[in-house]
């Protein structure tokens, strides 16, 4: 360091032909393949909430982690205030009221996770080192799921550790809030691998946006529209079937039947524990299939 | 040559619709080998196998001594590759973006930082390193490409087309500093162009390949001896008035083709023909002795590898193939 600040108060600033300052050769650790891989995933992790980024990249993950908590420390002081038993809003119910908030940050992390790579051919780069197309599409998917159980962990967090100021039943509350990190986990890993697919087919970023955020959203609308009118006409079992065919209803439907969360589902009645099973199968599927198609999308990426 | 860094052996790659390889068999040794083809040649096609990233149709390829079918990540520890197209993120500095890729590459954070400041001096990127690679020129951008390639300290590196889009000084800038990565930094280079020329200083062997398959592997010492070309200008005598002519038949009737200087300085005087060794030199002093005439000069003339190239007719080039590797 202090060569080289020697050597460049002596050249012109700019010159940029002096380069001769004797070459070091590197006889340290090389790490390998799970390192990088590591590495890839908390730089990743980091990205999505804009660290290590502009100052521009992280109003927008940091504003929605904002938005998200606000409501949550709104109904502790609520709670806390007026003495409560319990909290107004279930730990289960929160990510589904939210579901706004939450498709609007997938849209945008989703994107700038996988489609930069693609469209400035970074791709080649990383492949060109030791890890292989596993470990990168590993990396951004726990990334991007990691980073969303953050968003949708924190306000329950937050509902959590009010609950237990305002002395509200240790047993009832610990075991919502269980209840509600499993659920928000299974939407972490769902919402993560569907907007990666997608981001990863559409190397244009603001169409990486749009097609993430009309793909959750129309799904959800279409879900909702046809589960009314199941409703209307008394066919609540088909109502309820529907639910498989957009993310969040998927997720509403697997924590009614499974993890004692009201569904919000017309009239309040979700799946049964048989039906549950194949919200569940569902659910996994989608997983299992999000991964699937990046690494064959991966694959063709090559160099 | 005493250490083999590359070695392929009857490497072939075909897709579709092209053969890119097409029974490749060369060796390449420790120092900076250019790596010269036409546009499709099958240039990066090789590296792509050589990096154990796409598989060879047939055929096997040793990188370091390592097998590239079974052993690519091993190979992708020890090398750097320079892309021949964009690979930069605009939104980042030059030296987030190294520390990044040195970290791709399996070094720990501290040194990671510590070999991107050394890497981004050596290339020649000082205060700009810390502003987004998106306002750079081209020559920064490349500059950085190359850093990124050289960060982990590799044994071997490969540069795909690093002169692309370079005007004449960056061009000589990113040269000059691809020989120093052998002779400063001791690590081989495995260059790639279309042009001959601008590799003859850089390389210490150029492996020529048109169509997928070798034209010619020689040291470019051997490359520019071979094609020397000798230029010859007589005195006129009474018996010969026209003594450049006079040599010319001379020339001919021993099967040596010889072409006039048209373009030089003198033309019409200046005979140029093609040295192949001592024997060409003793034969032009025997002929212009026995005929009396004066040599008023007897020039070797070190013609560019792009001109020999362009010169060569096909016959030559199979030619070539024979006397080739
Ligand atoms: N993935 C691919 N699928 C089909 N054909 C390909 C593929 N990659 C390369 N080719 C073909 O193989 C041939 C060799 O291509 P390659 O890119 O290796 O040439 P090159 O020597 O690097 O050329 P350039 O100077 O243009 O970079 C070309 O005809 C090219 O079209
Ligand atoms: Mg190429």
């Amino acid at each position: 360091m202090a060569a080289e600040q020697s050597l460049q108060a002596t050249t012109p600033s700019g010159d940029t032909r002096i380069h001769n300052i004797g070459y070091r050769s590197y006889d340290g650790p090389r790490l390998g393949r799970s390192y990088a891989r590591m590495s890839l995933y908390s730089q990743s992790l980091r990205g999505a909430y804009g660290l290590g980024r502009s100052a521009k990249s992280k109003v927008l993950p940091m504003l929605l982690f904002v938005v998200m908590c606000v409501p949550a420390a709104i109904m502790v002081a609520v709670a806390v205030a007026t003495k409560a038993k319990e909290l107004p809003l279930d730990y289960t119910r929160y990510a589904i009221v939210m579901q706004a908030v939450i498709s609007l940050y997938v849209a945008s992390q989703a994107p700038q996770s996988v489609s930069r790579d693609l469209r400035f051919k970074t791709v080649p780069l990383y492949f060109s080192r030791p890890i292989e197309t596993a470990d990168y599409v590993r990396a951004k998917y726990a990334a991007l799921a990691s980073a969303l159980f953050v968003l949708t962990a924190a306000p329950l967090l937050v509902l959590y550790v009010g609950a237990l100021l305002a002395k509200l039943d240790f047993t009832d509350q610990t075991k919502g809030f269980a209840q509600g990190l499993v659920s928000v986990a299974l939407l972490s890993l769902l919402f993560a691998g569907i907007g990666l697919v997608i981001a990863s087919v559409t190397p244009r970023r603001g169409f990486g946006i749009a097609a993430v955020i009309a793909v959750l959203t129309i799904s959800y609308g279409a879900v909702s529209t046809l589960q009314a009118i199941a409703d209307v006409q008394g066919s609540g079992d088909a109502g309820i079937l529907i639910g498989l065919f957009s993310p969040i209803t998927l997720i509403d439907g697997v924590q009614s039947a499974y993890l004692g969360a009201s569904s919000a589902f017309p009239g309040g009645v979700g799946p049964d524990r048989t039906e549950g099973l194949l919200f569940v199968l569902v659910t996994l599927g989608l997983i299992a299939g999000s991964h699937a198609l990046l690494m064959r999308r991966y694959k063709k990426v090559g160099l | 040559m005493d250490v083999t860094v590359i070695a392929t052996e009857s490497l072939s790659k075909r897709f579709p619709r092209v053969t890119a390889l097409d029974r490749l068999s060369v060796d390449v040794g420790p120092g900076v080998t250019g790596l010269v083809g036409a546009n499709g040649a099958g240039k990066s096609t090789l590296i792509k196998i050589l990096l154990g990233l796409s598989p060879a149709t047939e055929g096997r390829a040793e990188v370091l001594g390592l097998d590239v079918a079974t052993e690519g990540a091993a190979i992708r520890e020890r090398v750097g590759y320079m892309p021949e197209h964009d690979c930069l993120p605009p939104d980042v500095s030059a030296t987030e973006f190294v520390v990044h890729m040195a970290r791709m590459s399996g070094l720990p954070a501290t040194a990671a930082r510590e070999r991107t400041a050394d890497t981004l001096r050596h290339v020649g990127l000082y205060e700009e390193r810390y502003r987004p690679i998106g306002g750079y020129s081209t020559g920064m951008k490349q500059r950085v490409k190359l850093a990124q390639a050289l960060v982990h300290d590799p044994q071997l590196v490969f540069l795909d087309e690093p002169t692309n889009g370079l005007d004449p000084v960056g061009r000589d800038e990113m040269l000059g500093l691809i020989r120093r990565i052998h002779t400063d930094f001791g690590i081989s280079v495995l260059v790639t162009s279309h042009l001959l020329g601008e590799l003859e200083r850089t390389c210490d062997h150029v492996v020529v390949v048109d169509g997928g398959k070798l034209l010619r592997s020689s040291s470019t010492r051997d490359f520019t001896q071979t094609t020397t070309t000798l230029a010859i200008e007589v005195t006129d005598t009474d018996e010969h008035p026209d003594g450049t002519r006079a040599v010319r038949e001379a020339l001919h009737a021993r099967g040596v083709t010889v072409q006039d200087g048209s373009g030089l300085p003198g033309a019409g005087h200046i005979l140029l023909l093609t040295a192949q060794g001592e024997d060409t030199f003793d034969l032009v002093r025997d002929v212009i002795a026995d005929l009396g005439l004066g040599l008023v000069r007897m020039e070797q003339r070190r013609h560019q590898i792009a001109e020999v190239f362009t010169n060569d007719t096909d016959a030559q080039r199979k030619e070539a193939v024979g006397h080739g590797g």
